[in-house]
């Protein structure tokens, strides 16, 4: 355990994504307030697999490295820590690579010197196949099993670690803390939790503040959020003295992006609100008391794989006839039935597949849209994807001229049926990745999940 | 007769992870909250109706009390970002509950 500092309260100002901005004036405030962590989330699974597949970054760099100049500047001037967790967006080795080479040049830029951790949480592929031999993988919201044949197909495999990982780091002292994909929670709650304040009122502090000032109103535009940690309960509060932490918007957060919003499941156990209590202490803080923590029999973490589904190739076009409107799903079937016949020998359809995005009818929900009645014109966008670049734009090339061309019923403008508003009209749009692997590893060493290195 | 839209204050739907889209409806007054409970008309059976998904499909659906809301969640036919996703962060997904009938 670290010794904590004498007067029992754990102050930690938390940003919600690294790289979404945030006024100075509310990490100004914050400092000035005096807090003992700046801890800032960098990650999420929300855009899909395409980052953890290709291993590029989710926020640009430029907005990365503005933040991160910024943050690591206070937390020089109030000597306080900095942890940053799910680097890059994924977490992936390479996505920790690219957030601590910006960290390096930052701290140079500044003149400052700190002391660097880094952890990391890209999982070996073979500790996963050992896992899934063993049966101590288990399926979670693919509702499908994990196979050796997912690990291969899978780009990286990362694990979203708890708190317990960031110990040994944080048992160093270091000035700074990057680690790779991680529970968001760990970044706020992992240091208050070595300094034995209870695990219950620390994780659901985590869980209040890891989206930022989304649970302060009014909710424009990205900001800083602090949290007040103490034996017996915490308090929420805006750094932006124009904004206000209410019940509701406290206890309506634990709502946001979540489907259980009273037993809240993370690494090695589930946080329990259904005895939380909020007050409204003065009309800008709401103190929580009563959360309560319920640790698993296994200790679970999730871990995350992409794979390559293909590379894409797109069109989009717009149709204003109302006969062609109507008649939109019979259009669509025509046309892949010419790509099919057109095609015969050149193109395998086992290589390929073609999806018709249909705005103004079901564009937006697909399957889910109750509404089937379409707009008066509706917007098209072909989505190809294949297994090579070349083969997508050859299938796209070939969907938009026949969609140009393409009979229908009681059909009047015989001289094309779609306005594009591009010349050319198809894009590439570079290789598609999705989530393959989203399964939950019991492991027995949370401590010894991430690989530490301590630098200089 | 009132449509969800008329009476909550907040309708939202948003990924929880990348294989479930969850769906909010926030109320403004406990009032409110007790009358669209009380009045039956939005229940898991109208949800999974109106959109058009199975039982086995719809995950959950609850009236919480603390939080003056309902909650739901669907599981996707597409995971976030895979080819033949509409909705990359689910986030549009929540329009047809603002007219779904609340009250009689």
């Amino acid at each position: 355990m670290i010794t904590r500092k004498s007067d029992g309260e754990f102050v930690v100002v938390s940003h919600g994504m690294l790289g979404y901005g945030f006024p100075e004036s509310s990490l100004a405030a914050a400092i000035e307030a005096g807090v003992d962590l700046i801890a800032c989330d960098a990650g999420s699974s929300d855009p899909g697999g395409y980052y953890l597949g290709s291993g590029k970054p989710f926020v640009s760099e430029a907005m990365t490295r503005r933040d991160l100049r910024l943050l690591l500047r206070a937390g020089a001037e109030a000597d306080v820590p900095v942890i940053i967790g799910s680097a890059g967006g994924a977490g992936s080795d390479l996505h920790v690579d690219f957030l601590v080479r910006i960290a390096r040049e930052v701290l140079v830029e500044l003149g400052i010197e700190r002391s660097l951790a880094v952890l990391r949480s890209e999982m070996d592929r073979d500790v996963v196949r050992e896992a899934i031999a063993a049966q101590r993988v288990h399926t979670f919201e693919t509702f499908a099993p994990l196979s050796p044949g997912d690990v291969d197909e899978a780009e990286r495999i990362v694990a979203q670690v708890g708190c317990e990982s960031y110990w040994p780091a944080l048992r160093h002292k270091p000035d700074i803390l990057i680690a790779g994909r991680a529970w968001d929670v760990a970044n706020i709650a992992a240091l208050p939790l070595l300094e034995g304040y209870p695990r219950g009122l620390a994780l659901h502090m985590g869980k209040i503040l890891e989206c930022g000032s989304l649970a302060a109103r009014p909710t424009a535009g990205a900001d800083l959020i602090l949290g007040r940690l103490r034996d017996d309960h915490f308090v929420v509060e805006p750094t932006d003295p124009a904004k206000a932490c209410t019940i509701d918007s406290v206890s309506a957060h634990t709502f946001y992006e979540k489907t259980d919003p009273v037993m809240l499941a993370g690494p090695g156990g589930t946080v329990d609100l259904s005895g939380s209590r909020f007050d409204q202490i003065d009309p800008r803080r709401v103190k929580v008391t009563g959360s309560r923590f319920h640790p698993a029999e296994r200790y679970l973490v999730k871990l995350e794989g992409a794979k390559l589904e293909g590379y894409r190739h797109s069109c989009i076009g717009g149709a204003r006839d109302p006969a062609f409107v109507r008649q939109i799903d019979e259009i669509q079937a025509s046309v892949i039935a010419h790509l099919h016949e057109f095609q015969r020998g050149i193109i395998d359809p086992s290589t390929y597949r073609i999806s018709f995005h249909r705005y103004g009818l079901d564009g937006v929900m697909g399957s889910w849209e109750p509404v089937r009645t379409p707009a008066h014109e509706l917007g098209l966008l072909i989505d190809v994807v294949a297994d090579t670049p070349e083969r997508a734009e050859i299938v796209c090339a070939m969907a938009r001229s026949t969609l140009l061309h393409v009979g229908y019923d009681g059909r009047k403008a015989t001289a094309g049926n779609i306005a594009f508003p591009f010349s050319p009209a198809d894009t590439a749009c570079g290789p598609v990745y999705s989530f393959n692997i989203y399964h939950l590893m019991e492991v027995d060493d949370p401590e010894g999940l991430a690989r530490l290195e301590m630098a200089a | 007769m009132t449509p969800l839209s008329g009476i909550a204050e907040v309708i939202r739907s948003k990924n929880a992870g990348p294989f479930v889209v969850t769906f909010d409806v926030l109320f403004g007054s406990e009032e409110d909250f007790e009358a669209v409970r009380t009045a039956g008309l939005v229940t898991r059976q109208a949800v999974a109706q109106l959109y058009g998904v199975s039982d086995n499909e719809l995950v959950g659906f609850d009236y919480f009390p603390f939080a003056r809301a309902i909650k739901f969640s669907i599981r996707r036919p597409v995971s976030s970002g895979a080819p033949g996703d509409s909705d990359v962060y689910g986030a549009q997904q929540h329009a047809p509950l603002l007219d779904l009938p609340a009250l009689p």
